[in-house]
């Protein structure tokens, strides 16, 4: 069994107009920039994009959406991106804003094999519009259905031959949740190790969820907002 | 004189127990952090995906892996743990976090809380807002009491499309301390030198002043 890929160009093969992709990471932090860069590349267009955040203007998914390739961006919050924003409040660009708790767990469901469920995030509110609402315990919840995406694409740190993944920090993020959820996962990562050498208790992702693996050929890993204190 | 908004940060630092777990928004609560009582042991959460979360790097010590979720740098304690994001909001939703502490565009007297969207103007999602609103056991908002153009942001009704609905208890302004009770504002503290009538005058909202104001040290 290998599943390493030796490029991004190789590993995001099939991916074509029209589909619907996750792609991980929180802010910028943990996005797979390699594989961006190379939808940028390949011009793919009409694309649903599931991601928290929509990158910046220059950055991650704001590249994809500069060159309009983004149909309809699934996210939580979009709030650093000043031509996200423009295209939005134009109609040019559909949105779906969702709870960031709902949009993770409607990733993990779809890994976990479970249709849907219930949360009580955004009752009350114009999230619950055209969804089925019910009372457990004296309290509201919405149904939430899980994501049905063709591709996952992820960022992890190390990788073995076998697809399984290791995340860094709060570079984890929805990776891994998204890593369960697609028809097909491509992870991109900094390291690929020889099988054996992660241990089985470190590994955040088993192998079976992931299809596609290859080791980035540059990570900017841009910081949205640098702060620091003085020694 | 009108609290600053370390001042803000300073007195709602006051409400944390040793042993809170505690979930600090953008803006005014990220401010909490530095108040923290040296006597007790407070653990911050960042929905992003951290338990623990430390003061922000020195200088060149940063970590584009570690951020917080207003995507700052920053830094992780003894005793820190990562996850990912749906254990995150899977902790929040179960009632785990003590305390949250959010900024608002509006609260209502029942507690409702606006802070995602102003239509046609401003989109920027609610981010994980909804989700701790409607799950967290205690909420406090931290806000300016009036908006730019002067008008009250504790309101009868939230004229913007809300966040969550009667999940705010307490709120924190530049002017006082209200807890929000039986659709009521009720001022418990005031800023010195700020009057009980500059208060009324900017409260849109129904208030009440309880019998014994306190000032706010």
């Amino acid at each position: 069994m290998n599943k390493i890929f030796n490029s991004a160009e190789e590993a995001l093969q099939g991916i074509e107009n029209g589909m619907t992709l996750m792609l991980g990471g929180f802010g910028l932090c943990g996005i797979p920039e390699n594989s961006i860069l190379e939808l940028v590349r390949k011009k793919t267009t009409n694309l649903t994009c599931i991601s928290n955040n929509a990158g910046v203007d220059d950055f991650g998914i704001g590249l994809l959406l500069q060159t309009k390739q983004v149909k309809k961006m699934i996210a939580s919050y979009v709030g650093e991106n000043a031509e996200f924003e423009r295209q939005l409040l134009s109609g040019e660009l559909e949105v779906d804003l969702i709870p960031q708790g709902t949009l993770a767990t409607r990733c993990m469901m779809a890994g976990y094999g479970i249709p849907a469920f219930y949360t009580p995030a955004g009752v009350g509110t114009e999230v619950e519009l055209n969804k089925e609402k019910r009372i457990f315990n004296n309290k509201e919840y919405l149904m939430e259905y899980a994501f049905d995406s063709d591709f996952a694409i992820v960022k992890a740190w190390k990788a073995d031959p076998h697809g399984n993944l290791v995340f860094r920090a709060t570079s984890r993020n929805f990776n891994p949740l998204m890593a369960m959820a697609g028809k097909i996962t491509i992870a991109e990562v900094e390291e690929i190790v020889p099988l054996g050498t992660l241990s089985p208790d470190e590994i955040h992702t088993p192998g079976i969820y992931v299809n596609r693996i290859f080791k980035g050929e540059h990570f900017e890993k841009r910081i949205e907002q640098l702060t620091t204190r003085k020694k | 004189m009108p609290l600053s908004k370390e001042q803000i940060a300073q007195r709602i630092a006051k409400e944390l127990k040793d042993g809170f777990y505690v979930n600090l928004g953008i803006g005014i609560p990220t401010l909490v952090a530095n108040y923290i009582p040296n006597n007790i042991e407070v653990v911050l959460q960042s929905e992003n995906g951290l338990l623990g979360m430390g003061p922000f790097p020195f200088e060149g010590e940063q970590d584009a892996d570690l951020i917080n979720a207003g995507k700052q740098t920053i830094t992780t304690v003894s005793g820190s743990a990562f996850f990912d994001s749906a254990m995150s909001f899977g902790m929040i939703r179960s009632g785990r976090v003590d305390l949250t502490v959010l900024g608002a565009m509006e609260v209502s007297q029942n507690g409702d809380i606006a802070n995602w969207k102003i239509p046609g103007k401003m989109v920027k999602g609610m981010g994980g807002a909804m989700d701790l609103v409607a799950s967290a056991k205690n909420i406090i908002v931290a806000m300016q009491h009036t908006n730019k153009a002067g008008e009250s942001k504790l309101l009868k009704f939230c004229s913007l499309p809300l966040t969550g609905k009667s999940c705010v208890k307490k709120v924190v302004t530049e002017l006082g301390v209200f807890l929000v009770e039986n659709n009521h504002f009720i001022l418990l503290e005031r800023a010195a030198d700020v009057s009980i009538d500059e208060i009324i005058s900017k409260t849109e909202g129904q208030l009440i002043i309880s019998e014994e104001v306190k000032i706010i040290e």
